[in-house]
């Protein structure tokens, strides 16, 4: 099972963005979909031990997790919570270039129909393409 | 003469007193090309450092430079979190199991943290970040070690302040800075500024003996 950590910085946005993608898939509550965001104070920011922690605690239970980060210091964090795991924990998981929304939505859909990590990351990244308003 | 474990939790006091002094002016650089929060960000990062190491018994830079990097990633926030945290864990790794090491020795480790920063950012000289300022702090640092270890830490801050002024006229590449594009030309990196500060710290915690 592929995992999806929505990383923003926003909590509040972490967690209702991961709320949509887990309403979205089908048996949306069976893949683990994790939200984390804001600074250990609470405010908006990233921390990269909120970040470490949610992997550990999903990497028991996913054959490889995908990040979806919203920008610049989601993604720097993320790469730094994953340089701290080891080699082979750190080759599960995937950064993905996308739509924080759309890509956790789409990945989230993917997951759940039992796809493999390339084939989430694949679908997550097509997000960026994704037209919402056919004028 | 070296460099001590009790000159790098001196440094790293200064380096505190540096961004409580310059948060107003880091968040103000940063206002006018980021999201305003370098400064901030900055002192609450180091303020918790001390916290957590402050009045600690240390047997080796290892274990200071590693409290230093998880308390700062994780009590920053922005990207300068990150960034700090990944330097201070890499030098922390070089110099692990020492109390004490050559000037040369610390110029390899703050390359290695360097390294770390460009890896996790993407970034290279030039292109308007933290890079610009440590690059020729190191330079300078290991070129001017034979003079002895105050004028090389003085060549260090020096060329760190230099670097910090030639991020001016460039153009942002990376960060929030860089989507604005041009229009980054013309202002001070704030995290040139804040590296400044940091190799000034050092040198002012190696001056005193």
């Amino acid at each position: 099972m592929i995992g999806i950590l929505v990383v923003s910085h926003s909590a509040d946005a972490a967690r209702g963005i991961a709320e949509i993608a887990r309403g979205m898939a089908v048996a949306g509550d069976d893949i683990p979909i994790v939200g984390v965001g804001g600074n250990d104070d609470g405010g908006l920011g990233v921390s990269v031990a909120k970040i470490a922690d949610a992997l550990t605690e999903m990497l028991p239970k996913c054959e490889g997790i995908l990040i979806v980060p919203d920008l610049g210091s989601s993604i720097l964090s993320s790469r730094a919570a994953v340089g701290m795991l080891s080699g082979e924990e750190a080759a599960k998981i995937v950064i993905v270039d996308a739509p924080v929304l759309e890509g956790a939505m789409m990945a989230a859909v993917e997951a759940s129909t039992g796809s493999d990590l390339q084939s989430v990351v694949k679908v997550a990244e097509v997000a960026k393409n994704l037209i919402k308003i056919d004028h | 003469m070296a460099f001590t474990l009790e000159m790098a939790l001196r440094a790293l006091e200064k380096f505190n007193e540096a961004v409580e002094e310059k948060k107003d002016y880091l968040t103000d650089l940063d206002s006018a090309i980021g999201d305003a929060d370098h400064g901030i960000n900055m002192n609450r990062g180091m303020k918790k450092v001390m916290e957590k190491t402050r009045g600690k018994e240390y047997g080796d830079f290892g274990g200071l430079f590693k409290d230093a990097a998880m308390t700062i990633m994780s009590a920053v926030g922005g990207s300068a979190g990150p960034l700090y945290g990944t330097y201070f864990m890499k030098v922390g790794q070089k110099l692990a199991g020492r109390k004490e090491a050559s000037i040369e020795e610390i110029a390899d480790a703050m390359q290695d943290g360097l390294s770390g920063i460009t890896t996790l950012g993407k970034s290279q000289v030039g292109d308007k970040t933290m890079v610009d300022a440590m690059q020729p702090a190191i330079d300078a640092l290991r070129a001017n070690a034979p003079e002895g270890d105050a004028a090389a830490w003085k060549a260090a801050a020096d060329a760190a302040e230099q670097g910090m002024k030639d991020t001016i006229p460039m153009l942002a590449k990376r960060g929030r800075s860089s989507y604005l594009g041009e229009r980054s030309i013309g202002h001070q990196d704030p995290g040139a500024t804040s590296i400044f500060y940091l190799v000034s710290a050092f040198r002012d915690a190696s001056a005193e003996n």
